[in-house]
Formats: structure tokens, C-alpha cells, sequence
């Protein structure tokens, strides 16, 4: 572990990509397996599980700490696992720590109560670096500024090959990749992926340029479909099984076993995850709740069942049809589309259009959906299937954001650089007997120069202090954007925004002028 | 006691502490420029700090210097004595002890109490009232020995044998410390340095310093500069990243810094190697500090002042914030 660490820092803190990658190859050269294979995962971010949760950071350091300093603490230092590293109250390093794969195996193999006592143990014998490489490590939040894709070149740089032979065989491996370095010392053939269901790394959109690039699109040379408010899926599906994985490559099947056990195909299916509620495709407040659930109960899948709408396909059989252009992959996808089991699965339909004027008035419909179609997506007919986000391929029209005029509630300081600044808000709109009710909390939108201007205001209007919060006088009306809302019950309003910020300071409106409620309930239930 | 616009002010001594702005008397604590500033009359502080002011300005600025050894007692003002205590910051540092009317108060300017060859170990001096600096009065601020900072860059220093390890130091202090703990672990190579640390490295030499060999970057011909690969170059930390570095070969930049303990910073200064050295007390020294001076009353002056205000009252001592302007903490020295 002690090395581990040390790798870490000495990764972190050099500035070039090449030296990066020098240090990883060195230590991938000294250090034995498993270790180095763990190490790897941590830093390509290609490990499957927390060792324990951000939270239990949070109780230990609570139970050792006063809380007022340990407040005062993390608002300096910005960071919850570094301020924890660097405020943890015992301080006596042990000569040895255990090895990075012990420490590992150790996590997975305790129960609750027994990891929150092995966790305070190993922070106890740690120095300050260490103590931020396990925590970091344990909740997999490591950004050391070295990207999966210099992890892999260093590998491909080790044992000589192009970076396309390390990406194909990454994610048929798992760590602790002991198979992958047999291969690449010289000891063993290369592995076999060719029966593990992989993750195959996932095309992506770009924003469309509503000035220059939307004359150019039309019926004869798109296609365009409904850009709907679930998560972007990837299905791979053999006759050993099947895989749910998140478009990063997170493997998520065991929320989904519904899904799971619908899948009876030999393919890789790209589409938009959703649930159905009686029946009907159901906003993103209702697959939220199977997305939190590891282990969803029969009740649950009942009530919302998990429905994929496919839009491309990368295998079918031994058939890869990603060099093809869309509109013959749409073939190979509608041949597939016939055998699966329609209450699952559903083909991404394409609207028809001739010109710009058309999209755009598909992208007024959307923005009547509540928040159940996001806008559109719109590709180009002859475009293959290529891994990233190639330019000029596929494009994404979200429709406009809905807009409100809140007032400024209470402020909160931010973290780190803006730690001096008020620069988190809770704004509110006017309620039934003329008071106001929270709706949202929004830290960006505005400049450097506003947000001096804002901590300014806040500072010579200031009404109680409650804790960290500062209340306000309600003066100051923000124009607030947000791309959705759903009704909560945990929120007062009885509403909550989904991604608000702050989209112009309305210096010049009287607080009165602002939004009720009711704006806000006619916009979700439009 | 006051807080003035030109600093804080003994109303019954009629001097200023550390003023930041020319006033007709005054007491400096040490040469740092944020509390050594030119252009009073009278001004007391040690022969120490009164040769560095002398350094750093023109002689004139310090024409009405009225020097006082450690523990040498002068009648300042009627019935005020006043007699400065060593801080341990840096050379000729020192805390500002004033005896009225049976009462006392120590105005300790910025100090610590780790290790530092460079100057007489803090001493605490019991008091009513303590005046803290609280520049790193947070519970993540723990600094660690200096010579396990000295290994640390040593380390990198066998391990790159190409690279120039270039230090970013402040002038005043810190540079003279390090090179120092350099020649104490054992390091016998000649150290190099920035033009801009040459006058004060000399001050130190004059008053008794030995740093062994070292050199000024300028003096070496262009041809010579590849001979510092491998070697150790200590600058001002704004060197660090401007042209001046670029003419050395193969640069690694290192700061030394007791803000070095914060990662963002680190980035911050773009440094690859961070090397903790502060000439502050950290989170329990200020505390113990507090504790071990007696004093009922705590009164801080700049830096991280709420918790070190929080801590102390959880330990029963009277203890509020002075909110003194003109220091800021980014550029504590
Ligand atoms: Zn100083």
C-alpha cells in the first residue's frame, strides 16, 4: 500500500503525460502481482466496487473531530477525503502496511461493522498521503490527471503493440489483470475474449451549432429521433448470458434483472434505458427510483419495469455491422428487432422531417412532453459506428431549458477556490399565503465577476446564520433555468428541478414580481 | 491596545506594532516585508532585523533604529517597559513583551517552534495577554520535521540525476533555513542561487552563517548551465515558473512551502515536488503555545483566525479576533 501510494503522489504531482505514463511503467515493472493489477484498476477506474462508503469517511472523522473545526477544515480544504487525510487526529505511521491487494480482499470480505473498524485502523497507521490514497482508492474517486486511455497506451507502450490491440482486449479483462501481464512479459498467449461480454466503448453526439450547422441538415441526408430522458445502455448478450452496462462501461445488470432475463439474443444493443408506469413510458423521476436500488424487489419491478429503446446495434451473431452506414445498420437492427420480446424492447422510431423548420418544430413538441423527451437526436444516414464523439456524425438538439424568476433565499459558502465567496444559493418562488417556497439550489451559471458582485449583495443583506447557511433578505430575483422538474415530497415546494442554474441576475425586478408556484406546477404538467 | 488603519497600536507606549503604514514610533517583530515596512522615526526592534531593514531599504530607513537584544529592557514610555523575546521565525525575530501597571502583554508576531538553525529557539514568555498570529490555524496544518522534507527532495534528487532541482524560497528566511538543513543532512554538492536571494544569503554569512559552497546562476557562463543537471537551485517561488527557469536545464519545479500541505496549492504553483517547511507554528504548536504562555486572554491577528478563536475558548481562554488589514495570508511570509 505504501508504494501504491507513493505512485499516486508521484503521478499527481508531475506535470507531463509522458512522464505519467514512465512512472506507471516503472512501477508496473517492480511491483508484483496482484498488486500492480489493482493499481491499475484504481487508476484506469476500471474497479467494480466501493471498498466502503464516502459516508463512513464522513462518521469516522465526525466521531474523532469537533464538528465546528472539522467544518472550518473542509471548507478551507474543499475535499472531504483530503481534509480527512490530513485532520485525522492519530498520527504514529506504522513501519509496514499491508499490501494493496490484502487491503482489498480484506474490505470485500468484512461485514459492515467490521469495515468501519478496519478503515479507522488502517487511517491510524498511515501518514497523510497514504491516508488520502485508501480513501480516495476505497470510494473510487481517484483523479490523479491520468486518463484510462494513457493507462492503456503505457501498457501498449510496454509491450510494443499499437493502443488498438490494448483496447480491445481491456474490457474482456477484469482486474487484477494477471492474464493481461502474462501475456505482455512474454509468459503466456494473449488473452481470450472472444466469450466475455464486453463493454464496446460507445458513440457519442455533439451539440448541434443552431447557426451554422442546422441549414445543412435535411430529410435527404438525416434521420432524426427522440432524445429521451433515460440513461444511454449498452446490452451484450451471448448464449453464456448477458450484460447491462451504463455508457461508461459501469456493468449495472443486477438493478435491471427484469431486463436481464428478457435478454434471449446473441448481440450488442446501444440504447435509452427507461421504466414503463401502467403501461406508458415513464419520466426520469420514476427510473431514478430502480437506478438507486442495487437489489430491486419483485414489487418494484412490477410496478416499474424496465424498458429499452434501441436505437443501433454493434454485433448480432458474429455479424459487426459498425462500419456500415446507419441506414443499412438500421436494417441489421429491425432483422433483430423481430424476435425480441416487445414488452422490453422497443425500435427507436424516425420522425419524419424534410427541412430545419421541421426539426424545429419537433423540438417544440418535445419541450410539451413534461420531461419525458429531452429533444432530438439527429445523424447523419451514411455515418458508421465509431467509438468517441466524431465530429459531423451525430448531433444533439436539446430543446430549451424552462425559465422562472426565483428569489434569492439563503447563501452558502463554496468549497476550495471559492471558499471566501457565498457562492451557493437556495432561491424560492412565492407561495400560496404570499411566502416564499424553496425550489432549488443552483452554484453556477454566473460569472467570476458576478459572483463578486453577488457575495457583495449577500454580505450587506444578511438576516440570520444558521450553521453554514446564511438567510437573506428576499430581494434579489434570479432567473432560473432548469431542463425539467418532478414533484418530491422530501421538497417543501413539493417540487424539485432537475440541473437548475443561474441564467441572468435580475438586478433590476422587484422581488414581488417574481414566479409563484403555480408557474411551476403548469410547467411540469404540461 | 488598539486597532488603528496604520496597525495595531500600545495607546500607553504610543507605538505602533508592526504598522504598515509609516508611523512616528514603532516596534518591528522581524524583517519580513508585510510587517517591516520603511519610513517610521523611531523604530525598536533587534540588530538582527534592524540590519536586514538596512539591507532591504536604504540605510535611511532605519536611520532612527533603536536596537534591543533579546531580554534588554527599555523604558519606552512613562511606567511602560518594553524587552523582545526570541520567536524562532526567522534571524533576529522577535516577540514584543510590554510590562505596564503590573500587567503584560506579548505581541509574538509570526513564529514557531520547530527546528531552525537559522535563529534562537521560541521562547514562552508567561503573560495576560497573548497576541497570535494564526497563519496556519487549521487541524489539517501539521508540519512535519524539516528533515524528513530534506529527505524527501533528496530522494528525488538521486532519483532524477537529469533533473535541475529547482526550490522555490522565499528570500527572507526560509532559503537560508533550507540551505542549512541541506549542509545538516549531509548534502556537500555547491547550491546555486537566484540573484534575488544573494543579499540577504550574504547578511546571514555576516552575522555568523556558514552555508558552504554556493554560487550565483548568473555567474555561470551559458556553457556551464548544463552542469546543473542534477544539481540544487533555490529562487524566489515567482522564478519558478517564469523565464528565468527555462535557461536551466531540464527544470524540476519544488516549493517549500507550509502551504504545500494542500494539494490544490501544490497544482496551484504548478510544483512537482512539494517540500512542507514553514517558519509558522502549525495547528497544535499555535495551541499549546496559547496554553503554555498563561494568558487569559488570546487576541489574533490575521490568518485562519476562526478556528484558532473556537479552540481556544474550548479551553477556556478568552480569545477574539483583532481583524488587522493589510496582511494577507496568501503572501505570509
Ligand atoms: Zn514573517
Amino acid at each position: 500500500m505504501r508504494r501504491f501510494a507513493q505512485l499516486l503522489d508521484d503521478i499527481y504531482f508531475t506535470n507531463s503525460t509522458r512522464a505519467k505514463e514512465k512512472i506507471l511503467a516503472t512501477y508496473l515493472a517492480e511491483t508484483p502481482d496482484p498488486d500492480r493489477g489493482w493499481a491499475l484498476a484504481a487508476i484506469a477506474g476500471t474497479l467494480k466496487f466501493d471498498l466502503f462508503k464516502r459516508n463512513l469517511t464522513k462518521t469516522l472523522i465526525t466521531e474523532r473531530m469537533d464538528e465546528e473545526l472539522f467544518a472550518l477544515s473542509y471548507d478551507y480544504v474543499g475535499e472531504l477525503s483530503e481534509t480527512v487525510a490530513l485532520a485525522w487526529p492519530v498520527n504514529t505511521p506504522a513501519d509496514t502496511l499491508p499490501a494493496l491487494s490484502e487491503i482489498i480482499s480484506s474490505f470485500q470480505r468484512k461485514g459492515k461493522t467490521e469495515i468501519q473498524a478496519y478503515l479507522a485502523e488502517l487511517l491510524d497507521m498511515m501518514t497523510p498521503p497514504e491516508r488520502w490514497a485508501l480513501l480516495k482508492l476505497g470510494t473510487r474517486g481517484l483523479r490523479i490527471g491520468m486518463s484510462a486511455r494513457s493507462v492503456k497506451r503505457t501498457l501498449a507502450n510496454v509491450k510494443g503493440v499499437d493502443l488498438p490491440v490494448i483496447e480491445e482486449l481491456w474490457h474482456g479483462l477484469e482486474p487484477p489483470y494477471e492474464t493481461l501481464f502474462a501475456w505482455i512479459e512474454g509468459r503466456a498467449e494473449m488473452p481470450d475474449i472472444s466469450q466475455a461480454l464486453v463493454f464496446s466503448p460507445v458513440m457519442l453526439a455533439h451539440p448541434i451549432d443552431e447557426d451554422s450547422e442546422l441549414a445543412r441538415i435535411s430529410g435527404e441526408t438525416h434521420v432524426a429521433e427522440w432524445k429521451w430522458d433515460g440513461i444511454r445502455i449498452q446490452i451484450s448478450a451471448n448464449s453464456s448470458g448477458a450484460r447491462l452496462f451504463s455508457r461508461t462501461g459501469d456493468d449495472i445488470s443486477h438493478s435491471f434483472p427484469d431486463l436481464i432475463e428478457a435478454v434471449d439474443f446473441d448481440a450488442v444493443i446501444d440504447g435509452e434505458l427507461l421504466v414503463k408506469v401502467d403501461g406508458a413510458i415513464g419520466a426520469f423521476n420514476d427510473l431514478q427510483q430502480r437506478l438507486n436500488k442495487k437489489k430491486p424487489s419483485k414489487a418494484l419491478m412490477a410496478e416499474l419495469p424496465a424498458h429499452v429503446i434501441v436505437y443501433d446495434i454493434l454485433r448480432l451473431g458474429e455479424n459487426d455491422p459498425r462500419a456500415l452506414p446507419l441506414t443499412e445498420r438500421r436494417d441489421v437492427l429491425q432483422a433483430f428487432m423481430s424476435d425480441v420480446v416487445l414488452e422490453r424492447f422497443s425500435l427507436s422510431d424516425f420522425l419524419e422531417f424534410e427541412t430545419s423548420d421541421d426539426l424545429r418544430a419537433l423540438r417544440e413538441q418535445a419541450a410539451s412532453t413534461g420531461s419525458l423527451i429531452e429533444g432530438l437526436m439527429i445523424k447523419d444516414k451514411s455515418s458508421p459506428y465509431v467509438a468517441g464523439r466524431p465530429k459531423h456524425h451525430w448531433y444533439k438538439w436539446k430543446r430549451d431549458p424552462m425559465l422562472l424568476d426565483a428569489v434569492l433565499m439563503y447563501a452558502q459558502r463554496g468549497h476550495g477556490k471559492r471558499s471566501s465567496y457565498f457562492s451557493d444559493y437556495t432561491f424560492g418562488l412565492w407561495g400560496p399565503e404570499d411566502q416564499l417556497l424553496p425550489i432549488g439550489k443552483a452554484y453556477f451559471g454566473f460569472t467570476d465577476e458576478e459572483l463578486k458582485q453577488l457575495d457583495r449583495w449577500i454580505r450587506a443583506h444578511k438576516l440570520q446564520r444558521f450553521g453554514p447557511v446564511q438567510e437573506v433578505e428576499k430581494e434579489l430575483v434570479f432567473e432560473v433555468a432548469f431542463d425539467g422538474a418532478q414533484e418530491s415530497k422530501r421538497h417543501k415546494s413539493g417540487y424539485a428541478l432537475r440541473f437548475p442554474r443561474i441564467s441572468r441576475i435580475r438586478w433590476d425586478k422587484p422581488a414581488e414580481e417574481a414566479d409563484r408556484i403555480e408557474a411551476l406546477a403548469a410547467l411540469v404538467s404540461a | 491596545m488598539e486597532v488603528r488603519p496604520e496597525g495595531l497600536y500600545c495607546v500607553p507606549a504610543d507605538a505602533f506594532v508592526d504598522p504598515h503604514r509609516p508611523v512616528a514610533r514603532a516596534i518591528v517583530t522581524h524583517g519580513h516585508a508585510d510587517h517591516a515596512r520603511s519610513g517610521h522615526g523611531t523604530v525598536f526592534a533587534t540588530p538582527e532585523t534592524l540590519s536586514i531593514m538596512r539591507t532591504r531599504y536604504a540605510e535611511a530607513a532605519v536611520a532612527g533604529g533603536v536596537a534591543l537584544a533579546y531580554h534588554q529592557k527599555v523604558e519606552i514610555a512613562d511606567g511602560v517597559t518594553l524587552w523582545l523575546a526570541p520567536a524562532g521565525h526567522i534571524l533576529g525575530s522577535a516577540q514584543a513583551v510590554l510590562d505596564y501597571g503590573g500587567s503584560r502583554i506579548v505581541i509574538s508576531g509570526d513564529y514557531k517552534r520547530h527546528s531552525d538553525p537559522t535563529c534562537t529557539p521560541f521562547e514562552v514568555v508567561p503573560t495576560d495577554v497573548f497576541v497570535t498570529e494564526a497563519t496556519f490555524a487549521l487541524p489539517v496544518f501539521t508540519h512535519p520535521p524539516i528533515a524528513h522534507e530534506i529527505d524527501k527532495l533528496l530522494r528525488s534528487v538521486r532519483t532524477l540525476p537529469d533533473r535541475c532541482h529547482l526550490i522555490g524560497v522565499y528570500a527572507l528566511g526560509k532559503c537560508q533555513r533550507l540551505m542549512l538543513a541541506l549542509r545538516e543532512a549531509g548534502y556537500e554538492e555547491t547550491l546555486y542561487v537566484h540573484g534575488a536571494l544573494v543579499k540577504l544569503t550574504q547578511l546571514y554569512e555576516e552575522l555568523g552563517h556558514d552555508f558552504g559552497r554556493w554560487e550565483q546562476v548568473a555567474d555561470l557562463a551559458q556553457g556551464e548551465r548544463d552542469a546543473l543537471r542534477g544539481k540544487i537551485v533555490l529562487c524566489p517561488p515567482s522564478a519558478l515558473a517564469d523565464r528565468w527557469s527555462r535557461r536551466l536545464p531540464e527544470p524540476l519545479p519544488v516549493m517549500a512551502s507550509g502551504w504545500m500541505q494542500i494539494r490544490a496549492r501544490v497544482r496551484q504553483r504548478r510544483a512537482e515536488l512539494a517540500l512542507i517547511v514553514s517558519d509558522h507554528a502549525d495547528w497544535n504548536d499555535l495551541i499549546r503555545t496559547a496554553v503554555e504562555t498563561g494568558a487569559s486572554d488570546v487576541w489574533i491577528t490575521h490568518g485562519r483566525v476562526e478556528a484558532l478563536e473556537h479552540a481556544l475558548k474550548q479551553r477556556g481562554i478568552r480569545a477574539k479576533a483583532l481583524n488587522l488589514i493589510g496582511r494577507d495570508e496568501e503572501d505570509a511570509q
